[in-house]
């Protein structure tokens, strides 16, 4: 395995790993042959690096904490729920939204490989890309949960969502107590990813400085 | 583990802080390859997530996690079967951008054009 940073190599010249050099490769014949453009190429990193994440997705679980009609709106068709708030993607995917209640505790796996809610969580995460975490959160998701620190009652049934190419869920969970006093933005504050995934749960409210 | 991927499970909080980001800038690359020709057409979201899926399943080998290392796998295999690149045509290219590496000062950017060998 060729070592690309950090270490000693050659100071007069560039390394590439094999790996690297391939991408380069790959990307360099679709330019070629006009598959892809370099620009649309470079922006789309950028808006996945800089823009693009797990606060997108805070914001529709907070306006579903205090707007009622946009929480019914969010979970009888998620899509264009969501691209009310200006967030959306260009891909044929389709949003559900399936809410946490305190008898039912959401959560979201792709068992086939990684399909994932990008245009509201951003990149998923290396655990979500797993094996063990595609196998054991069918077969033991209580387990799994615990594994994250994240302990339910045992009358709380869990669900599964299997994600798919064309259906992505998302969970929004439940608004935590003692929140009543928050605006909309505090409220996106306490939703972390996990959350949304549903190995998580909204951080409870921190008491005021 | 390769791609600075983490095994599961991660008990600790250091989970909830894990960014998810690209490690290394091929991973951008391959993403936003995969995500731009998707967008084109070249490929429906479904055909890439059974191409995906196929290359974490190898035969005779424990399933893989679904890294960005198994994305390139799954979209050189999906430009194959449509005839836009082949493994030959992919090899040489990343032979020459190996050899353009070499000839680059550190800290200029690798052009295909540094490769000793290009043009000729």
């Amino acid at each position: 395995m060729t070592q690309h940073h950090d270490h000693d190599h050659d100071e007069a010249s560039s390394t590439l790993s094999p790996i690297a050099a391939r991408v380069r490769a790959l990307e360099s014949i679709l330019i070629e042959k006009g598959y892809v453009d370099p620009a649309a190429l470079d922006a789309l990193i950028a808006r996945y690096e800089t823009q693009v994440g797990p606060h997108d997705g805070a914001r529709v679980v907070a306006r579903a904490w205090v707007d009622p009609a946009f929480r019914e709106r969010l979970l009888n068709a998620a899509t264009p729920a969501i691209a009310e708030l200006g967030i959306g993607g260009r891909g044929g995917e389709h949003m559900v939204v399936v809410a946490n209640t305190p008898e039912t505790h959401n959560l979201v796996v792709c068992t086939l490989c990684s399909c994932y809610p990008w245009t509201v969580l951003g990149l998923p995460p290396v655990w979500y890309k797993s094996p063990p975490y595609r196998a054991r959160a069918v077969i033991d998701p209580r387990g799994v949960l615990g594994d994250f620190g994240l302990v339910l009652p045992d009358a709380t049934r869990i669900t599964v969502w299997d994600s798919t190419a064309e259906l992505r869920y998302m969970v929004l969970p439940m608004r935590p107590p003692g929140t009543e006093t928050l605006d909309e933005m505090q409220l996106a504050a306490l939703v972390s990813r996990d959350a949304m995934i549903g190995t998580g749960l909204p951080a409870a409210r921190e008491s005021e400085a | 583990m390769k791609d600075g991927e983490a095994a599961f499970p991660f008990a600790g909080p250091s989970l909830f802080e894990e960014p998810s980001r690209f490690s290394e800038p091929w991973e951008a690359q391959v993403f936003a390859l995969v995500m731009t020709l998707q967008e084109a057409g070249l490929f429906t979201p479904a055909e890439w997530a059974r191409a995906l899926g196929k290359a974490i399943r190898p035969e005779n080998a424990p399933e893989a996690p679904a890294d960005y290392t198994h994305w390139l796998i799954a979209l050189e295999a999906l430009l194959a079967a449509r005839g836009i690149t082949d493994a030959a045509l992919i090899g040489a290219r990343s032979a020459a951008f190996l050899r353009a590496a070499e000839a680059t000062p550190h800290g200029a950017p690798i052009l295909i054009e540094n490769d000793p060998r290009y043009g000729r």
